[in-house]
């Protein structure tokens, strides 16, 4: 029987500039034990067909038309009391940040205890009994204990698992997964989709599995719908869209992943619906009066750098606990390379930026720039000369650009600082930038939240390029982008090594990200290097059990379409 | 946790010597006490014999060493108006005081919490509109005329409460006590929620905008979705998640609502110690000037220790 049946559903948010329609004549169903992947880049509506199922969608927003069936009986148009006696119950929800849904006030055993009292009326202790047996079903070890902790003592990955359980509390039929590996390392990823997919088998829970990532889709769901702007474009099984899709939106999807196993010379964009992917990088070149000179030795070199942070402060300074976040890293990059570094969260691959910009002090250890110290903060001359020649563009588009400061002065900050110019010339230089990046030089006058994801992150390309600098450092550029957006950054990036012969720094959690843009690697673990290679050899021929480790858990991929990639 | 709790005990040590620091330097710069003491038929040697007996002749060191040691035994001087020990004075007032202090407190977070949580709750209700506007009105008002509109109201018109003073009290070994009579209660109605209204307003906007912050968060969200009762989000979930910038400012208000109750002690006429120190002030008698500064910021600094240990007992965060 057909767990949940979705025909014609319209959501609208009325609003003084007109109804906005956020999802209209959407049709998906679920089968007991399938899991169905629901798929398209933000804003796409996703999101709010969850909302609409559990009747949560936030005013003014409410169902339009069609109709919601839950083992063939109307849920839509419920009222409030007989909706929670479902939500929860028999249709449960897992967010996308485990470090947000969980309340941090409370235990894990009193969120879990507090839930499976309401749903199965048990006493207490049954409660308990109960909670322990479900944190031990979704792995998490040691339950008994684990139960009278706080959130904050769980990794990322084992929150995830505790909200898998509380959605479990119920032993519900349908789960709504809204993006729920999005914030977690890959390895983490892999366990919990597993995780999700034993308990389809094993339960016949019916999953909805909401995404962004096609690999995630690719390996994990049994049917795919596919949604651009609030309407299905495309639905079927995995691998028939997968291997063979008919719309053109999905075909602009699926050519945008990064592959795992091939490098492409470019990623491919079959655009879609008319957005504008101009990148200027013929007019950039033109008037880029940088010419990088150096070319036989390193551009940068750093040496054995080290960093620690205090997690524990006593007042006798001997007491104090310190993490390791880097640990004696050294390294060459070459002018004109792309420089990768990959590791898990924690791994210490964003403090090394940080070392290497400054934005942290050095502990131990030294930065050399085109052959001079630039980590002792005394020769003041070589400092000020090293920030203008390098640069930096950060993982989260929202919050690395001031909200409160118009696109003008965001772009020309780093201009004036170096006093590189001023007045109307400086108006013009960020006028011009705007036009490279593509976004136009009214952008000029905006401020940041006028702009999505992609085209803040432009904004973070132009600021970087201000000063012209020879070394970029790219601090996971695209991980909080669409696959879309993403390929589109990329190729900007390229462009830039390509056409600019811009060194830069690139450091992501994403292997096949890394394989398309890196021309050399070094893969990281708990603040030490383990393995530095180049790229394609790092790949073919893993030294290390840790990097063997990483490759495995990449997305696969199989049997994804190969139009329009440019091998 | 331990070497925290140091820490802050340390802090506070700190700041009460530089209060002491202060309150000791008003004995050498703020006028000179002798001329006040005595009269205009004064001679050389009375002024000799006053000076040598209220310890003014030694050096600067040895007179703050001695006025730290005597404070940290309880002797805070001599009132050079009344005669007596400051200590002793102070003891006589604080219970006033306190109690109108105790009051407007209680007055203040009970009232306050609630009425945030229910304007939080009830966004858009016509009732949380109107307790919302009006309570802009007691934002605006100065307390001193809140106090004597109160007074003409319930006191000049309608005649149910005292306008001034304390009423009956009882002695309880040295501690008098107006919770123990009716009149004493009564009493304490009017300046109570003179001296709260502010703070009410306040805590009440602060619990209204932090709570909104909250639900708004995932886990407010995902409680939702898991079909927990409304009564459990809001009073369970959200409520315990918005005390903890809560207890801050309510922290920092308690204390001034000691500190500034001078005001409202001056309208009702209430025999509590910011009525002393402003007969202080007037009189420059600066032992007691001293030791209500001291007092003052003791409670401050103790207020602001139960705030930093309440901080930990409610977000275990803060415990590793």
């Amino acid at each position: 029987m057909t767990l949940l049946h979705i025909k014609d559903l319209t959501v609208e948010y009325p609003s003084r500039h007109g109804v906005f329609k956020a999802v209209s004549g959407v049709n998906l169903t679920v089968e007991p034990g399938e899991i169905h992947g629901l798929v398209g880049e933000s804003g796409a509506g996703k999101s709010t067909i969850g909302a609409a199922i559990m009747g949560l969608l936030e005013r003014p927003g409410h169902i339009s038309g069609g109709t919601i069936a839950f083992k063939s009986k109307m849920i839509n148009g419920l009222d409030a009391t007989a909706m929670q006696g479902l939500r929860g119950k028999q249709i449960s929800m897992i967010f996308q940040d485990p470090l947000t849904s969980l309340n941090p006030l409370l235990t894990v055993g009193e969120q879990l205890i507090e839930t499976i009292s309401l749903h199965l009326g048990l006493s207490r202790d049954a409660a308990r009994q109960r909670a322990t047996e479900l944190l031990d079903r979704v792995g998490i070890p040691d339950p008994a204990l684990r139960l009278r902790q706080y959130p904050h003592q769980f990794s990322g990955g084992m929150r995830q698992r505790v909200v898998i359980a509380l959605a479990l509390c119920s032993e519900p039929d349908v789960i709504f997964a809204d993006e729920p590996t999005t914030a977690l390392d890959v390895a983490v990823q892999a366990q919990i989709l597993d995780l999700i997919k034993d308990l389809a088998q094993e339960r016949q829970v019916g999953v909805i599995l909401v995404t962004h990532d096609m690999g995630v889709i690719a390996d994990t769901t049994d049917r795919v719908t596919v949604m651009y702007r609030g309407k299905v474009v495309e639905s079927g099984t995995t691998a028939q869209v997968m291997s063979a899709p008919n719309h053109k939106y999905t075909k602009s999807l699926i050519a945008a992943v990064p592959r795992p196993k091939i490098k492409l010379k470019r990623f491919s964009q079959i655009s879609y619906g008319g957005r504008d992917t101009r990148f200027a990088i013929e007019d950039i070149a033109r008037n880029w009066n940088r010419v990088e000179t150096l070319l036989d030795r390193p551009l940068l070199r750093v040496k054995h750098l080290e960093k620690k942070f205090p997690i524990a402060k006593s007042i006798f300074p001997g007491r104090s606990t310190y993490l390791t976040a880097v640990d004696g890293i050294s390294f060459d990059i070459m002018p004109g390379e792309v420089f990768g570094v990959v590791g898990e969260s924690g791994s210490g691959k964003s403090t090394i930026a940080r070392l290497i910009s400054g934005l942290y002090p050095l502990d131990k250890g030294e930065v050399e720039f085109a052959g001079q110290i630039v980590s002792d903060p005394r020769k003041s001359e070589a400092v000020a000369q090293f920030r203008r020649d390098i640069q930096m563009i950060f993982q989260d588009p929202y919050s690395s650009l001031n909200p409160r400061l118009r696109v003008l002065d965001i772009i020309a900050e780093p201009i004036r600082h170096h006093k590189i110019l001023n007045g109307a010339a400086l108006t013009k230089r960020v006028h011009e930038l705007l036009e490279q990046v593509g976004l136009g030089a009214a952008a000029a006058a905006k401020f940041p939240h006028e702009f999505s994801g992609g085209q803040r992150q432009r904004i973070s390309i132009a600021r970087a390029l201000a000063t012209q600098p020879r070394f970029l450092i790219c601090d996971e550029p695209t991980s909080a982008l669409d696959v879309s957006i993403q390929a589109q950054i990329l190729n900007i990036l390229k462009d830039l090594q390509e056409h600019l012969g811009l060194t830069m720094l690139f450091i992501s959690h994403d292997l096949p990200v890394v394989r398309q843009m890196c021309d050399r690697v070094a893969v990281m673990q708990k603040g030490r290097l383990l393995e530095l290679q180049d790229t394609e050899t790092l790949f073919a021929n893993p030294q290390t059990d840790y990097t063997k480790e990483l490759l495995t858990l990449m997305p696969h991929l199989e049997g994804l379409s190969d139009e329009g990639l440019e091998i | 946790m331990f070497s925290f709790l140091i820490r802050r005990v340390l802090q506070a040590g700190l700041v009460l010597l530089i209060v002491g620091f202060v309150a000791f330097s008003m004995f050498n710069f703020v006028g000179d006490p002798i001329d006040n003491m005595l009269g205009t038929e004064r001679t050389q040697a009375d002024i000799d014999r006053l000076r040598a007996q209220l310890g003014l002749d030694q050096t600067f060191v040895v007179q703050y060493w001695k006025f730290l040691a005597n404070a940290v035994d309880g002797n805070l001087g001599v009132s050079y108006r009344q005669g007596r020990p400051v200590a002793e004075i102070i003891a006589e007032r604080a219970p006033a005081t306190l109690e109108l202090a105790t009051v407007s407190a209680l007055f203040a977070v009970g009232v306050g919490v609630l009425l945030g949580i229910y304007t939080a709750i009830r966004r858009d209700g016509l009732v949380s509109h109107i307790i919302m506007s009006v309570s802009l009105i007691g934002v605006s008002l100065p307390t001193f005329l809140i106090g004597i509109l109160l007074i003409y109201l319930f006191s000049v018109e309608l005649d149910w409460l005292p306008s001034f003073g304390r009423g009956e009290v009882t002695d309880l070994g040295g501690w008098t006590t107006g919770f123990l009579t009716s009149s004493g209660l009564k009493a304490l109605i009017l300046p109570g929620i003179t001296l709260g209204l502010f703070q009410m307003t306040l805590i009440m906007r602060l619990v209204r905008s932090e709570m909104l912050e909250v639900l708004r968060q995932d886990y407010i969200r995902f409680a939702r979705a898991r079909g927990l009762s409304e009564k459990a989000i809001n009073f369970r979930h959200a409520l315990k998640n918005t005390l903890v910038p809560v207890i801050t400012v309510t922290g920092l208000q308690l204390g001034s609502i000691i500190a500034f109750a001078i005001i409202t002690e001056s309208v009702f006429q209430w025999p509590g110690v910011g009525l002393l120190f402003i007969n202080a002030v007037q009189f420059v008698d600066i032992p007691v000037m001293a030791a209500y500064l001291m007092l003052i910021s003791v409670m401050f600094v103790t207020i602001n220790l139960i705030v930093d240990i309440l901080y930990v007992a409610i977000d275990p965060r803060l415990r590793s």
